[in-house]
């Protein structure tokens, strides 16, 4: 039963949010519902996890031979736990920002989670094609009412991106339909398909495009920074924090395993493009005088060494993936939250226009130190984990790969202690003359995940423990 | 006594914890406690491990599997040996002294502030506890980001100065260069061996090929590079003088910056296997000591000849190791902490009496008015420079005597460069403490001997930098060298190089008398007639650093800001996302061609999936034809 209520929570929650006319009643029915849905991921971690428990399955679309099946591995629960950890930490932490129409606003926010939590539990190749949809067009809308000045130009990117994506993924899936046995959409049918090379050189760029947009990987990534700028605060954190996430796991669950010759293929191809984004993007974060589009190649370059691991095949590389699938979720919410708190409160996003901010909101400044810190993997911060074992899996791939990528880590140091640096060090400027330090709830959200990032920094155990079988059950099949 | 360890560093952690989120309601006076008596407490844990070490052997203790895969385990867990035991004893020895020091020297800032200093600096000595106790590689890279975490926080202590925000980031970034060598290294160890645990790696060193340990033990060189601020990467050190004085002695001069050495020392079983390795150590080692000697020659400012005179002698460091001396190398780490810590602190005593002024040419004849730093800075002076039977004499000629056993020319070299050390050093005391008063008359009425918090370090620190080298007497000397054999049971012994006596008497004789006439000649020349002008010809080379800076800006700095900026601007605008716009301008234009979307994205975007479901519809209807169709098409 877990699964489905991860879905119908946010789902039924958000199309009764729309007729809230009261901007109040919307946040917190909204903040309400994502606390449910928090505290339903918790039991189906602890108490209800048995496997009858995690797994639903009915009919759906008899004649098309798909099933309305959902099932949660180790990966499914890590990810719809930071799905589920998300929305109440961004609803909370932008509790204070206003949206007109906000009924409207949050509603499509948990038609989103709704969409996420239906990615990450399908195991039927049409209803994951249908709730990665879901979880897409409302982001269409929230970006394109509510988003910055250049929202329509940039929505459109975004749409014309994700859209070829789409119709790219839908014709492969479709392939894939055909070519089984028993007409059959189902996860299993797929994973045992014999498919000649030739078809799988051809439809593994079908599925591997869709998903490189989403992630995204160099040099497919022009919508991100842009997206990201434009989105309102609360939709940015749930984009890279949490829809990112979509395109890595959807590589692990729908793609390598179906495509493994064509995956050994291209690997190389693909190990490169990432690397080059990595450095590419660091390259450019380096230059960026806007926190959000610093933040936002930042998250490139990260993403760019998830992709790089994966292809990399091989157990260690993986299991950093997965920690690092949650961790960066964290770190980069909490850096968009302290983004917000500072245009909310100055205004800008300019570094050039920022500075001194620590001597006015110290609080503020350790809380970002520790989340940058976090950024470039400062060890005893939960990224250094997962960066640590996925490099270990690189090298293993190729010593010149580790060696390029770890170019990235030198200048995530550069950026990151920029950024550090022009907000908060300094003498104040007119602009920070008179700030003051964030407010209580804001605080709050971010020392605990401040925690987080250090618990996990320190015992990461919980995490590989939780995505084992995930690793395990993926060089298995293989 | 296992059940002892981890108070080491949880005593510096509780200060950290307790200053950090204490700082703005904490007294001053509780601050210091508090940052103190948490390192004083490790210190009288160190001491008890100290001895039972030497009594039941080394330890290790395993605490919790920090990475537990089925394919890699990663223990959270310490080692105590006599290597780790005596670099304990140092951290946490040298750091009390420290830190008792800063309770007066940082005794004017706000008690906010105070407390951050004080979190700060017990967080450094936590991580530097983490670097040394480590059972593995990865607990050492925990502690050795740590400190360079704290390192870069304390250079950038007063954050208001951009300046000091510029030193810190550079000190970061340079040390995150070297750090990725030292990453690759692991790795390299964890592909070959499927361990990083000192233990497992020294036994199946052997069953790795030449190769490998090769480019293991360079790649961690490269880390030492780094951190120990060595040939090309160490111009952040002297940027680093940026930070609070007491912060120089125990970071920049005492401990972080010799665990480049420890780390080399830890792993002696590798590198004895690389005589390539071992040859770039030496070299490497041998020429930073020279360059960062000619550099000192020429500084005025009184941290910063402390400053190049420290990346000086970690060269002589490397060289020891380089040339197999291990423990020539980790005894020259413990005599100079206590004589470098003593001249920074001797040094920070100087510049409160001056009224944070550090340029040498506007002092001169404090000797009467500090009387207690005088003779404790003479103290160090004398000891860094050789001069028996002080400490800094017998790790330097045990490094040189070793030296001379591998390669007379790297002897010659050396020795050229103590006279080098003898001579700035004694540039520096003269023009401080010799001569008449430079300053302006505001300054000379305030002149005034430190308070004894700060005196007291001072001669705690003189007396260890006198007695400090007698664990280590040459057999040749009558000595027992009790060091070398309390270290045996880590370092292996180095291969032999059992000069005839009479040689070794002779080495220690010329190395002795020119250092003894670079001081006199130094005296003479600097107590009378200082240098005040700015240099000129070879010397305004030497004042600019080589302008080494300048270089790395031209070449590495610009052409990389230029790249980014090319690559932002230019190729990511008009190339990349021009291709994506042409796509995006492309579908919109043949759209409105069809009249398909007429009025906006979203209107499309459903027309598409109303499209996509009548595909879907159709497949349901007749799956024959499109079955067909996509099978042809593939």
């Amino acid at each position: 039963m877990i699964p489905v209520l991860l879905i119908l929570i946010p789902l039924l929650s958000g199309l009764v949010t729309f007729f809230l006319k009261d901007e109040k009643a919307a946040k917190s029915w909204s903040l309400l519902a994502s606390v449910i849905t928090l505290a339903v991921v918790f039991s189906g971690l602890f108490i209800y996890n048995h496997n009858n428990e995690t797994t639903f399955d009915t009919e759906w679309l008899p004649n098309l031979g798909s099933r309305f099946s959902l099932a949660l591995d180790g990966m499914g629960k890590m990810l719809t736990l930071l799905t589920a950890i998300s929305f109440p930490v961004v609803f909370a932490s932008t509790y204070k920002n206003s949206y007109k129409q906000s009924g409207s606003f949050y509603g499509l926010m948990l038609l989103t989670q709704a969409g996420l939590m239906g990615v990450f539990l399908a195991s039927d190749a049409l209803l994951f094609y249908f709730f990665w949809e879901l979880a897409l067009i409302p982001v269409y809308f929230l970006c394109s009412i509510w988003g910055g000045e250049k929202r329509i130009a940039v929505t459109f990117k975004f749409f014309i991106y994700t859209f070829i994506g789409s119709l790219l993924m839908l014709a492969g899936i479709l392939f894939l339909y055909f070519q089984t046995a028993d007409h059959s959409f189902a996860i299993k049918s797929l994973y045992n398909l014999h498919l000649s090379a030739k078809s799988q050189n051809t439809v593994f760029w079908l599925f591997f495009i869709a998903f490189a947009i989403k992630m995204p990987i160099f040099p497919l990534h022009t919508w991100q920074p842009d997206t990201y700028e434009q989105s309102p605060t609360a939709v940015t954190m749930i984009l890279s924090g949490v829809m990112v996430k979509m395109g890595i796991f959807a590589l692990i669950r729908w793609l390598i395993p179906i495509f493994p010759e064509a995956v050994a293929n291209f690997s190389t191809v693909i190990i490169i493009f990432s690397i080059i984004g990595m450095i590419y993007a660091s390259q450019i974060a380096i230059q960026q005088d806007d926190i959000k589009r610093l933040i936002a190649y930042s998250s490139i370059a990260h993403i760019g060494l998830m992709c790089a691991a994966i292809f990399a095949q091989n157990k260690i590389g993986l299991e950093g993936v997965m920690i690092q699938m949650f961790n960066h979720g964290i770190n980069v919410i909490g850096l968009w939250i302290v983004a917000d708190v500072i245009e909310q409160q100055l205004g800008t996003r300019k570094l050039s226009e920022l500075g001194g901010l620590a001597q006015k909101a110290p609080t503020l400044a350790i809380l970002l130190v520790v989340l940058s810190l976090a950024n470039i993997a400062l060890p005893l911060t939960n990224s250094f984990v997962g960066e640590f074992l996925m490099f270990i899996g690189l090298f293993q791939y190729n010593i010149w790969a580790a060696a390029i990528a770890g170019v990235s880590i030198i200048l995530a140091a550069v950026y990151t202690l920029n950024m550090i640096q022009k907000i908060f060090y300094g003498n104040t400027v007119s602009l920070t003359d008179n700030a003051v330090d964030a407010k209580n709830n804001v605080q709050w959200i971010l020392i605990v995940l401040v925690v987080v990032v250090i618990v996990l920094g320190v015992y990461p155990q919980p995490l590989i423990n939780l995505t084992k079988d995930t690793v395990n059950t993926f060089f298995v099949n293989r | 006594m296992n059940k002892l360890v981890y108070l080491v560093p949880l005593f510096p952690l509780i200060g950290f914890l307790i200053n950090g989120l204490g700082r703005k309601s904490l007294s001053k006076s509780l601050i210091s406690i508090i940052g103190c008596a948490s390192v004083l407490a490790s210190f009288v844990v160190s001491v008890i491990l100290f001895f039972d070490v030497k009594a039941n052997g080394a330890t290790v203790v395993d605490y919790f599997n920090f990475i537990n895969l089925d394919s890699l385990k990663i223990a959270f867990a310490f080692q105590i040996d006599a290597l780790s035991s005596l670099f304990l004893l140092i951290i946490t020895g040298v750091g009390f002294l420290i830190h008792l020091y800063s309770t007066a020297y940082m005794h004017d800032e706000e008690p906010q502030h105070f407390g951050r200093y004080f979190a700060y600096l017990n967080l450094f000595i936590f991580s530097m506890l983490l670097l040394v106790m480590g059972a593995n590689y990865v607990i050492m890279f925990i502690g050795w980001e740590g400190v360079g975490l704290c390192s870069y926080l304390l250079i950038g202590f007063w954050f208001k100065n951009d300046n000091y925000n510029y030193a810190a980031k550079k000190a970061f970034v340079m040390n995150r260069i070297g750090d990725l060598g030292f990453l690759l290294a692991v790795f390299w160890l964890i592909e070959k061996l499927g361990t990083a645990n000192y233990a497992d790696v020294f036994a199946h060193a052997s069953s790795l090929s030449s190769f490998d340990v090769t480019a293991i033990t360079i790649l961690l060189f490269v880390g030492a590079m780094g951190k120990s601020a060595q040939i090309p990467l160490y111009t952040w050190l002297p940027d680093a003088m940026a930070g609070p004085t007491p912060v120089s002695a125990l970071i920049h001069a005492a401990t972080m910056v010799t665990a480049g050495i420890y780390m080399i020392a830890r792993s002696n079983v590798l590198y004895s296997m690389s005589e390539v390795t071992m040859n770039l150590v030496s070299i490497i080692g041998l020429a930073t000591a020279l360059f960062a000697a000619t550099i000192a020659l020429k500084q005025n400012d009184i941290k910063k000849v402390l400053a190049y005179s420290t990346v000086s002698q970690l060269g002589y460091m490397f060289l020891g190791l380089g040339v197999g001396a291990y423990t020539g190398a980790v005894f020259h780490v413990m005599t100079h902490a206590f004589f470098k810590a003593l001249l920074f602190l001797g040094a920070g005593s100087v510049i409160q009496a001056m009224h944070h002024e550090q340029d040498i040419r506007k002092m001169g004849g404090l000797k009467k008015q500090l009387p207690i730093t005088h003779i404790t800075f003479l103290i160090g002076c004398i000891a860094i420079s050789g001069i028996p039977p002080f400490s800094g004499f017998f790790s330097k000629d045990e490094i040189l005597a070793a030296a001379f056993a591998k390669n007379p020319i790297y002897w010659g070299l050396g020795v050229a460069g103590a006279a080098m050390t003898a001579f700035y050093m004694f540039r520096l005391y003269a023009t401080t403490f010799l001569g008449t008063f430079r300053g302006t008359e505001d300054q000379q009425h305030h002149l005034h001997e430190s308070p004894s918090a700060m005196t007291i370090p001072l001669i705690v620190l003189a007396l260890l930098s006198v007695i400090g080298g007698f664990v280590g007497v040459p057999e040749i000397l009558g000595g027992h060298h009790s060091l070398h054999n309390f270290l045996s049971s880590v370092l292996t012994t180095e291969v032999a190089h059992e000069s005839a006596k009479n040689t070794e008497y002779l080495l220690m004789g010329i190395s002795v008398a020119v250092a003894a006439i670079a001081i006199i000649f130094a005296i003479n020349k600097f107590s009378k007639k200082p240098e005040l002008e700015d240099a000129t010809g070879f010397g305004k080379l030497l004042e600019n650093k080589w302008y080494v800076d300048e270089l790395y800006d031209s070449i590495i700095v610009k052409p990389n800001t230029a790249k980014g900026k090319f690559l932002k601007n230019i190729f990511e605008k008009n190339i990349i996302d021009a291709a994506v716009n042409g796509v995006g301008r492309m579908i919109n234009y043949s759209s409105r061609q069809l009249r398909l979307i007429q009025s906006g994205l979203v209107s499309g975007y459903i027309l598409f999936m109303v499209l996509a479901i009548i595909v879907m519809v159709l497949i349901w209807v007749n799956d024959g034809y499109i079955y067909k169709f996509f099978y042809n098409l593939f």
